[in-house]
């Protein structure tokens, strides 16, 4: 299993032709307090690059695109009762949704945990 | 200029302090071409409140006022009587100077009205959750429909044809721009709504059905085989009631399966003003709904020390934060309406709401009869509540401006809401509250039948 | 001498010079003039009513005609169709003594205008005349119909007509659509009027051009009239990027969305230019309204060339905020946009009589008096608009005539470039250097010691007795402070207002931590918003009991 980073802060974990979104520990420290989560319709088809979810704080909402294309085939219902999960377990249990990938190589130019620290540090 | 506090020595002083010599020195950025060098000409000069105030008398007695006259117009806007404590809170400093509560530690008093006024129009609606009001009816209509769009994200909208007119021309002038397809029509001048020729019309494509109860010709007809109709084919029922005391004496829209109820909350302690300012009513039956909701949400919290209090809340989906993806561009309440439509309420409690209800279906019931034994009057309702339809012999509008002129707002005509409508120049809306006196209806049912000729 | 003081009382002697705050508990939670108050469904029942029906036999003695009695209700039968409502609805009733004592105790909770300066920046909350409301209650004006016969509202139709002379003259504009019920609703009618004409020029376009410190309505605006919103980019002044705009602009752009004075607080010098090269482009200008207070009676927009601004009435205007509403918003027209107004609207005509002008006469009176075909956009609220604030503008408007509106701009201006020089050495104003301020003076956290933000400050301002400024508004200053002081305040309120603000900015710069618990005065401690949004709250509901207690509606509320 290998887990990628966007500059958006999503990170996306591959298994074989599927792959898991969600977003990062720096991501949820910056927004503070989740209090909502939308997430995609199971069968939606999303872009890489484009909106897949929101994620919403008190005072802010951020869309979360996701990192490739694909079908979501499955989202978290539990942030649904529990979104403090994306707080407590940004990286673990407060994942998004699950997706098929379309197309590995939009995995290319990803970057992988080393690469995302840094780029986090120079922000 | 009695509303200005700064003295000529002040300015002086301040402006030295700014290190200026000259007020325009303030203005510099203002091209000077584009700077006024004095007041604008042609214009009156300041004026004391008592010149003013006798121009504003003088103005205001060209109007006829209601209470002056034999009364009887009602079409989304009634006169009830507001008890004077309405307007005594109303006009306390503490709720009429204060601004929208984003400072929840010094803005408790509005913010736990407002929970008790979406409390209590939500049990008015027999819904789950309503919002802290919006502009006005027709605008919270609009709000509803573009918000079973989001809900249902399908483009078909639904109209009855007893919709007000009004209220159906904003939803078509909103609908031209958002690209939804409506469809519309006028109302059949039968005694029932016709339910059934509305239930045909609602398809797979259907965002939406809106009907009004009571209908704008007054009618009133149980609406929970169009609710089922339209949850069959995954649409939204939105009924619109225009007049809020009627919900004390018949079933909530909300127990007949609507999904989102709105209306025009003015009866209840807001007072006519010639349309406007009014107070928009809007509530959700389901409250998985509540986050597609347009306007402000007032919630329950607790502060640092554990005690309750109330916030606005959920509002990532209004304009200052979602932006160009808000739910709605709106961002005022009508926060002093709800106030007084608020105390009017808790004065009435459920035991005056009722008692209010019965009095005004009593008058109306009293109005019909009479007018229906008169010659070339026809009562067309089969049911109503305080407002009916009358089909007249004559062209009603001509009627109601004959009579004015005795004095006598014999109602509003068809022929005003439904301009160029030869079928249904004939009909008279007459709205019968409890601010009409028995002898205010006998004074109607003898000038109308003076001139029925 | 005779025995002093024989009952014993004697003028309180402070004894404690601790913080008044440190008492005791109370049993009722109350602290002295402090008073808790709970839900109207906690205190009142559905048996309970403060109106009374009761029908008087005799209520004028001095032998005036006496109303007849009521026909019994059982001499007619119902007809609600059935629909009788039978469960309880359950809304709570208080008698009216309870009544007064409620809300007054609600009231008490809340900062006002009355109380103290409110500085809240793009809001404009100044002195509401109490004349505007003697004048709105009028019978004349308030116990009035929207649809009785034209004839028996002339004065109503002048009051409207009236309010749109002066707002055509104070802008400089052609027309005025006076039907929209707030300042977004009035944006969104300019942005409508903006794409009828576009449209009816058979040139559709897709792009509206928005600041990034616009205020959010814009976009959401924009939005909604089917656009795609880009932002115009600033330049280090706070301002418009004039050479950028022009290098944006071209056939797909339909509308500038600019707001002037802008956000900042600053006036948009270029604003001419930057009109003039929209209008080469072919698009049109919509100019945000809502900081009029600081040029009203000085700069006319219509001379720099703008196509469309609303106005608040409720701001510039002195109509009141009422907790969050209700608002006004007429827009302003130029004479290209002021055919495509929504209905209904007001028009004199040569014999100085005003029309109301309806869908029903809107084409046969277009034909008439402008000799073309009807091309309003359409109509967007029932009724004829906020005739309540109407009347309360109007009152304003001329109490102040043109030479006071001048001064009221001037006084605006110079109270908030007051508070900027008086406080710019404490607090980072961002665009001091660039020149004076108008009406509102921008202020941002740089500086800050510890973890304190804007919103620490912003409490501790609630503990010196004032209603904090707007906060993180606008986007392009980080912890964005935005003080709008108003004409209405005095030399002497401004200087305590600064004090004030000079204490508790030297508290955030030195970290002051006791500044994360502020505020301690308020009739509530910070709020916790995150388990409001998390677990909402919207509407009350009856606490379960355990099983076996009877529940209020059975015990009958008290």
């Amino acid at each position: 299993m290998a887990r990628y980073f966007t500059e958006e802060h999503e990170w996306i974990d591959v298994e074989g032709d599927s792959a898991t979104v969600g977003i990062t520990d720096y991501a949820q420290e910056q927004l503070g307090d989740i209090v909502f989560v939308e997430l995609p319709d199971i069968g939606a088809q999303v872009a890489k690059g484009k909106d897949a979810a929101v994620v919403e704080s008190v005072k802010a909402a951020s869309d979360v695109y996701s990192p490739i294309t694909g079908e979501v085939t499955e989202a978290n219902d539990a942030l649904e009762d529990d979104p403090e999960l994306v707080n407590s377990s940004p990286e673990e249990d407060g994942w998004f949704f699950k997706l098929t990938i379309a197309d590995k190589s939009e995995l290319e130019g990803l970057m992988d945990e080393a690469a995302y620290k840094s780029f986090c540090d120079s922000l | 200029m009695r509303y200005l506090p700064l003295t000529d020595s002040d300015r002086g002083d301040m402006l030295a302090t700014i290190g200026v010599s000259d007020i325009d020195d303030l203005f510099v950025d203002v091209p000077a071409e584009a700077r006024l060098s004095g007041p604008i000409e042609g214009l009156p000069t300041h004026a004391s409140e008592m010149a003013v105030e006798k121009h504003m008398r003088r103005l205001s007695k060209k109007n006829l006022a209601a209470a002056d006259a034999a009364f009887f117009c009602g079409a989304g806007a009634y006169r009830h009587h507001v008890p004077a404590t309405v307007d005594h809170i109303i006009q306390r400093g503490e709720f009429l100077t204060a601004y929208t509560p984003y400072q929840p530690e010094i803005a408790q008093g509005t913010l736990q009205m407002l929970f008790e006024f979406q409390s209590q129009v939500a049990k008015l609606y027999g819904c789950a959750v309503a919002n802290a009001s919006m502009y006005d009816g027709s605008t919270a209509c609009w709000e509803a429909v573009a918000m079973a769009g989001r809900v249902t994200k399908k483009k078909r909208v639904v109209l009855s044809g007893a919709l007000h007119p009004h209220y159906a021309e904003v939803v078509k002038t909103m609908a031209k721009f958002t690209e939804d397809e409506i469809a519309g029509g006028l109302p059949s001048m039968q005694g029932s709504p016709d339910d059934a020729g509305l239930i045909e019309r609602i398809d797979e494509n259907t965002s939406c059905v809106v009907v009004q109860y009571p209908d704008i010709l007054g009618r009133i007809s149980d609406l929970t085989e169009i609710a089922d109709a339209a949850h069959k084919k995954g649409a939204l029922l939105i009924v619109v009631n225009t007049e809020p005391v009627a919900l004390g004496a018949i079933k909530a829209p909300g127990e007949m399966g609507a999904d989102i109820v709105v209306g025009e909350g003015q009866s209840i302690g807001v007072g006519l003003q010639f349309g406007g300012p009014y107070l928009g009513l809007f509530a959700v039956r389901d409250p998985k709904h509540v986050r597609q909701m347009p306007g402000r949400l007032c919630g329950e919290t607790v502060d640092a020390e554990g005690k309750r209090g109330f916030v606005l809340t959920l509002s990532t989906r209004e304009q200052h934060i979602r932006r160009e993806k808000a739910t709605s561009n709106i961002c005022t309440n009508s926060g002093l309406c709800a106030l007084a439509f608020s105390v009017h309420m808790t004065l009435l409690g459920e035991k005056g709401l009722r008692t209010l209800a019965a009095e005004n279906h009593r008058l109306a019931c009293l109005a019909a009869d009479k007018l229906d034994a008169i010659p070339g009057v026809r009562v067309l309702n089969d049911a109503f509540f305080n407002e009916f339809t009358v089909v007249l012999e004559r062209d009603a509008r001509e009627l109601v401006r004959d009579l004015a002129e005795d004095d006598i707002l014999a109602g509003v005509s068809l022929g005003r809401l439904f301009p160029h409508e030869e079928a249904l120049s004939g009909g008279l809306l007459v709205a019968v509250t409890e601010t009409a006196s028995e002898e205010d209806i006998d004074a109607l049912c003898s000038a109308i039948s003076e001139n029925m000729a | 001498m005779n025995a002093p003081n024989k009952s014993g009382w004697k003028p309180g002697t402070p004894t404690d010079a601790t913080s008044a705050m440190n008492g005791p508990d109370t049993v009722t939670g109350n602290r002295a003039l402090m008073l808790e108050e709970p839900l109207i469904f906690e205190i009142g029942d559905s048996e309970t009513t403060g109106v009374d029906f009761a029908f008087a036999s005799r209520l004028d003695l001095a032998g005036v005609e006496q109303p007849k009695q009521p026909t019994a209700a059982s001499e007619h039968r119902s007809r609600l169709g059935g629909l009788d409502r039978a469960e309880k609805i359950e809304l709570p009733g208080l008698s009216e003594p309870e009544t007064v004592r409620h809300y007054t105790r609600l009231s008490r909770q809340n900062y006002a205008i009355d109380l103290g300066l409110f500085p809240l920046g793009s809001c404009t909350m100044k002195h509401n005349p109490r004349l505007n409301e003697k004048v709105a209650r009028l019978p004349g004006f308030a116990d009035v119909h929207p649809l009785q016969p034209v004839s028996t509202v002339r004065g109503a139709l002048e009051v409207i007509n009236e309010l749109a002379f002066w707002l055509i003259e104070l802008t400089g504009m052609h027309g005025v659509a006076m039907s929209p019920k707030a300042g977004a609703h009035g944006e969104l009618c300019g942005i409508l009027c903006i794409r009828a004409a576009l449209e009816a020029r058979g040139d559709a376009r897709e792009v509206v051009l928005v600041p990034e410190s616009a205020h959010g309505t814009n976009p959401a605006t924009a939005a909604f009239a089917g656009y795609r919103v880009e932002d115009i980019p600033a330049n280090a002044d706070g301002r418009v990027d004039l050479e950028a705009l022009k290098a944006r602009l071209g056939p797909d752009v339909a509308a500038v969305m600019i707001t002037n004075p802008n956000t900042c607080g600053l006036f948009e010098p270029d604003m001419k230019a930057i009109s003039d090269a929209v209008h080469e482009a072919g698009g049109f200008v919509y100019c945000d309204g809502a900081n009029f207070n600081a040029i009203v009676g000085k700069v006319r927009p219509g001379d720099l060339g703008v196509d469309a601004m609303h106005i608040n009435l409720h701001k510039t205007f002195s109509t009141p905020h009422g907790g969050g509403g209700p608002g006004s918003g007429p827009v302003v027209l130029s004479e290209a946009l002021s055919p495509f107004a929504p209905l209904p609207y007001t028009a004199r005509t040569d014999d100085g009589t005003v029309h109301l002008v309806e869908e029903e006469d809107a084409e046969s009176f277009a034909q008439e008096h402008y000799g073309t075909t009807m091309q309003s956009f359409g109509r967007m609220t029932a009724f004829h608009g906020q005739m309540g604030m109407f009347t309360r503008a109007l009152t304003y408007i001329l109490s102040h005539g043109a030479d006071g509106l001048k001064q009221v701009a001037e006084d605006a201006v110079l109270n908030a470039n007051y508070v900027l020089r008086s406080c710019e050495d404490v607090l980072h104003a961002p665009f001091a250097k660039s020149g004076p301020c108008m009406h509102e003076a921008l202020f941002g956290d740089k500086g800050f010691g510890g973890e304190l933000t804007t919103l620490d400050l912003a409490k501790g301002m609630i503990d010196e007795g004032f209603h904090p400024m707007t906060m993180y508004f606008p986007l392009v200053v980080h912890g964005a402070m935005l003080i709008e002081p108003t004409e209405t305040e005095s030399k002497a309120s401004l200087d305590q207002f600064i004090a004030a603000l000079r204490h508790v900015s030297s508290r955030a710069m030195d970290g002051d931590e006791g500044l994360k618990s502020a505020p301690y005065y308020a009739p509530r401690r910070r709020l916790d918003e995150t388990q409001a949004a998390r677990k909402p709250v919207l509407a009350w509901e009856e606490p379960e009991a355990p099983s076996g207690t009877p529940t209020q509606s059975e015990r009958g509320g008290r």
